[in-house]
């Protein structure tokens, strides 16, 4: 029986430290006051022999010494803490990072990596790389949690949230749904596999996954392609600027709409102009684009920002990695 | 009963009728306390199926749509009809009017109709339970509540809402008491220090329910009328919910804990036959818990996606609460140094509470920090840090509190033996059930499962197994005082030999609360008058 979690992310050690710092803190206030009241309840009980000579009924010094200290103890731990955190929710902006999509459903993780894997309650990721998640729901609001990894993120409905971290430690563990989702909640599990990098190229190259021409299946970035050409082109294909803005270099530049405010246009962004199409007019076109709620879904949409990303990055194209996803964590206006 | 006893507030008239219209604070509190047993009894055999369930991994012996109307009922109703009511609408109601030397509260009429629409409001609860039930555990996330749940959230919002004037009536007769009805002599800093963290509630109540009122009127909406406030898929702001939900039920933990951390000063303070050490800094310390309490509500939410620079403020103002908290724990103790301390049942009670609070005190800035709450969030370590806060010390300042005062209320003495059994029964019950579940949450177990991995079973199966015996202890405490209603010997009008109003009058009082007409000379706790009295006159404005 354990008592204490594995350290298997980067975060895992900083964390315990803080939990151990806060510990002892508390070990040292509870025992103190306990010890204290002991002692003074058996001097002083009733009938003992005690000096009761003028007993203090305040002391001010004494009250701002007790109020002062140990919130200076608490500062300290606050920053450290809040420190760690901003880390924790800041992605970072690394080359190499994996980026993964996830959508959750009642009762359900789908999960899909760059190189258009698709997984259901398991994450397979390699050890010592950097891994950022893109998340969201697809109806109520859920939490992806990994407690080896100490790395927690609410999951909502119609905005993404991003969470980065760096498994440390090849192993299996636990990912549970955090936030109350209804029936079987607590079904909403899974298994994370952190694999050696050797390991998790055989896992991607594994016949299973269905192969295209090239003898591997579609990237996320083909698969968006492919979705782009059927649904999107039509309009927003090359050459039909006139009735549509052309996608290509979008990706993270600013737009100026119709009503003037200025947007970047981000995941959230594109996401909502696919759902919600006057929502954000681009300046100088028309309201005319029919919203695609019910036909085009959540990982779908993934698939068609990763197409539309590309072509401002065409080094994504080999579909190893997404560039990076811009930051969320200021989320909504 | 002899032809020559006077008649007191219990005998004076008789029947339902003289019940349901009375406008007497010590009966109106009465008639809380046993909707809130009700209450306690409903809550409390949820707690026992939520425990039974969770005693093997798989979910076998009820459904998970069952265990999730467990867990809600268990959560609504205690923290509505029994944490927050108990200590100001029972101990509050029956004893600041006598603590402060006057013959009611302000408007009496008032305190009867919020009883009536707390009742009222109960009632809705239960039909919510019977009807349904309701599965949205009992923060009502959205858009959970209201665009998935197929339970009676209706009639439960509705409930809460109606309820929640009661507390905003309450709030309002205690401020204008405080203010208005304290006897000649009876000065601000003469107040007992339980008034003072009355006060302190009150104003929590009279401006945070609002805010839940609003909130859970606006969930009702949505459900009915689809109108987008809150889910995302109408056009509504899941957070915003989620702000305006914690914005009330944040405070709301400190109308739990206030008024119990008041009945232990008063008990602190007998049963050490002194004056409270500092009592200017204890007084002071609810009203900073009041303020400070106000600004802490998104620490709720440090997963949530919350800007990073809103989580490091109220990570920060989290720390900051902590300390008013410490200083009422420090000054209780330091009240023990050169106290003669008598050892009887309701000072059982307080030092149980004093462990307790500090383990659930502290373990609140594990989740006030930002880097280790995103690891607890929604796990079993913030069910035991807030049961160790809001059950383990709120239950146990209440029945201190009760026990001290029972033979006031009655004019009945209870078994002193067994309340000092049950006292350290529900010490070591609590700390068995509900500690092994910080471990839990430290090794990643969420809350609100209905089923577990395996590893999980041994914690779970001693925290049930210590809700057994927190569950006697419990019962055992119901019995003993139920049996001395009736069997109990005559109390004397100061069985413990304390300072204050209510000690002068009869046991149990008259119903005009006073034979003479009080006056206050001393200075409150005046156990040593002899020592270090202070020498200012304190003559009321």
């Amino acid at each position: 029986m354990r008592f204490v979690p594995e350290q298997a992310s980067n975060f895992a050690p900083e964390v315990d430290y803080i939990f151990y710092v806060l510990l002892a803190l508390t070990i040292f206030f509870t025992f103190g006051v306990v010890f204290a009241i002991i002692y003074l309840s058996v001097k002083y009980r009733a009938g003992s022999k005690a000096n009761r000579t003028r007993p203090p009924h305040h002391n001010t010094a004494l009250e701002l010494a007790w109020s002062v200290i140990p919130f200076l103890m608490g500062v300290p731990v606050f920053l450290w803490s809040a420190k760690l955190y901003v880390e924790m929710y800041s992605p970072k902006n690394t080359a190499g990072a994996l980026n993964i999509s996830v959508v959750g459903k009642q009762r359900m993780w789908h999960i899909q990596h760059p190189t258009g894997q698709r997984e259901n309650n398991e994450l397979h990721i390699p050890v010592n790389r950097d891994i950022k998640l893109m998340m969201i729901s697809q109806d109520v609001i859920h939490s992806f949690f990994i407690p080896d990894f100490r790395i927690k993120k609410d999951v909502l409905p119609e905005y993404f949230s991003t969470q980065w971290f760096r498994a440390t430690k090849v192993g299996k563990y636990h990912l549970f749904c955090a936030e109350y989702c209804g029936t079987n909640h607590s079904e909403m599990i899974g298994t994370v596999y952190v694999m050696t990098p050797e390991d998790y190229q055989k896992w991607l190259s594994d016949t299973k996954w269905g192969m295209n021409k090239f003898g591997r299946p579609d990237t996320m970035v083909e698969q968006g392609e492919k979705l782009f050409v059927t649904r999107c082109a039509g309009c927003h294909g090359a050459g039909k600027a006139a009735t549509a803005p052309s996608l290509a270099g979008l990706f993270g530049k600013e737009r100026e709409m119709a009503d003037g405010r200025r947007i970047t246009a981000d995941e959230d962004y594109i996401r909502r102009s696919i759902y919600e199409p006057d929502a954000m007019v681009v300046k100088g076109y028309q309201n005319i684009m029919p919203s695609f709620k019910g036909q085009i879904d959540e990982q779908q949409v993934f698939e068609i920002i990763a197409y539309i990303n590309s072509l401002s990055n065409p080094q994504i194209q080999a579909g190893t990695t997404l560039p990076t996803a811009s930051r969320k964590q200021e989320t909504k206006q | 009963m002899s032809i020559a006893q006077k008649p007191n507030y219990l005998d004076s008239e008789l029947g339902i009728k003289s019940w349901l219209t009375t406008l007497d604070h010590k009966r109106i509190g009465i008639m809380y306390l046993l909707v809130i047993c009700v209450f306690f009894i409903v809550g409390g055999s949820m707690a026992a199926l939520i425990r039974a369930e969770l005693l093997t991994p798989k979910g076998d012996l009820l459904t998970s749509d069952a265990y999730n109307k467990a867990f809600t009922i268990h959560g609504v109703t205690l923290v509505f009809w029994v944490l927050i009511p108990a200590v100001p609408a029972v101990l509050g109601n029956f004893c600041l009017p006598l603590m402060i030397g006057a013959r009611d509260v302000a408007f009496p009429r008032l305190n009867l109709l919020s009883w009536y629409v707390f009742t009222i409001g109960g009632v809705f609860g239960i039909m919510a339970v019977i009807f349904g039930g309701i599965d949205t555990g009992w923060t009502f996330y959205t858009p959970y509540s209201t665009s998935f749940s197929h339970t009676s959230v209706v009639l439960a919002v509705t409930a809460v809402f109606i309820t929640g004037f009661s507390s905003i009536m309450t709030g309002l007769n205690f401020i204008v008491t405080i203010h208005k009805m304290r006897a000649p002599g009876m000065t601000w800093f003469r107040l007992p220090l339980f008034v003072w963290a009355n006060y302190a509630t009150s104003l929590i109540m009279v401006l945070a329910t609002p805010v839940i009122a609003i909130t859970v009127f606006l969930v009702g909406l949505e459900k009915v009328a689809h109108i987008g406030i809150f889910d995302p898929a109408l056009g509504g702001d899941p957070i915003l919910f989620q702000h305006m939900f914690w914005f009330y039920s944040h405070p709301a933990v400190y109308i739990m804990i206030l008024p119990p951390m008041g009945v232990i000063s008063e008990i602190v303070a007998c049963f050490c036959r002194k004056r409270i050490f500092g009592y200017e800094f204890v007084a002071y310390s609810s009203l900073a818990i009041a303020i400070i309490g106000f600004i802490v509500w998104a620490h709720h939410l440090f997963t949530s996606g919350l800007s990073t620079y809103s989580a490091m403020v109220f990570s920060f103002l989290t720390f900051l609460v902590a300390i008013p908290s410490a200083v009422k724990v420090f000054n209780w103790t330091a009240t023990f140094y050169k106290g003669e301390i008598h050892f009887e049942s309701p000072m059982y009670f307080a030092i149980g509470f004093i462990g307790l609070f500090l383990i659930g005190g502290l373990t609140g800035l594990f989740l006030a920090s930002l880097g280790t709450d995103i690891h607890f969030q929604d796990t079993y370590f913030v069910v035991a840090h807030f049961h160790y806060v809001m059950v383990g010390s709120a239950i146990m300042g209440f029945l201190g509190g009760l026990h001290f005062w029972w033979p006031k209320i009655t004019g009945k003495l209870y078994a002193e033996g067994l309340a000092r059994w049950a006292a350290v029964i529900i010490f070591l019950g609590f700390n068995f059930t509900f500690f092994p579940q910080f471990i839990l949450g430290y090794l990643g177990m969420p809350r609100r499962y209905h089923s577990y991995s395996d590893e999980f079973q041994v914690l779970h199966v001693c925290s049930s197994l210590g809700a057994t015996v927190l569950g006697f202890g419990y019962i055992l405490t119901f019995c003993y005082l139920l049996y001395s209603v009736k069997f109990g010997a005559k109390a004397p009008k100061n069985p413990w030999g304390a300072k204050g109003f209510e000690w002068v009058t009869d046991s149990p009082p008259p119903t005009d609360n006073f034979d003479f007409k009080p006056v206050m000379r001393e200075e409150a706790y005046a156990y040593k008058p002899d020592y270090e009295a202070p020498e200012v006159v304190h003559e009321r404005a």
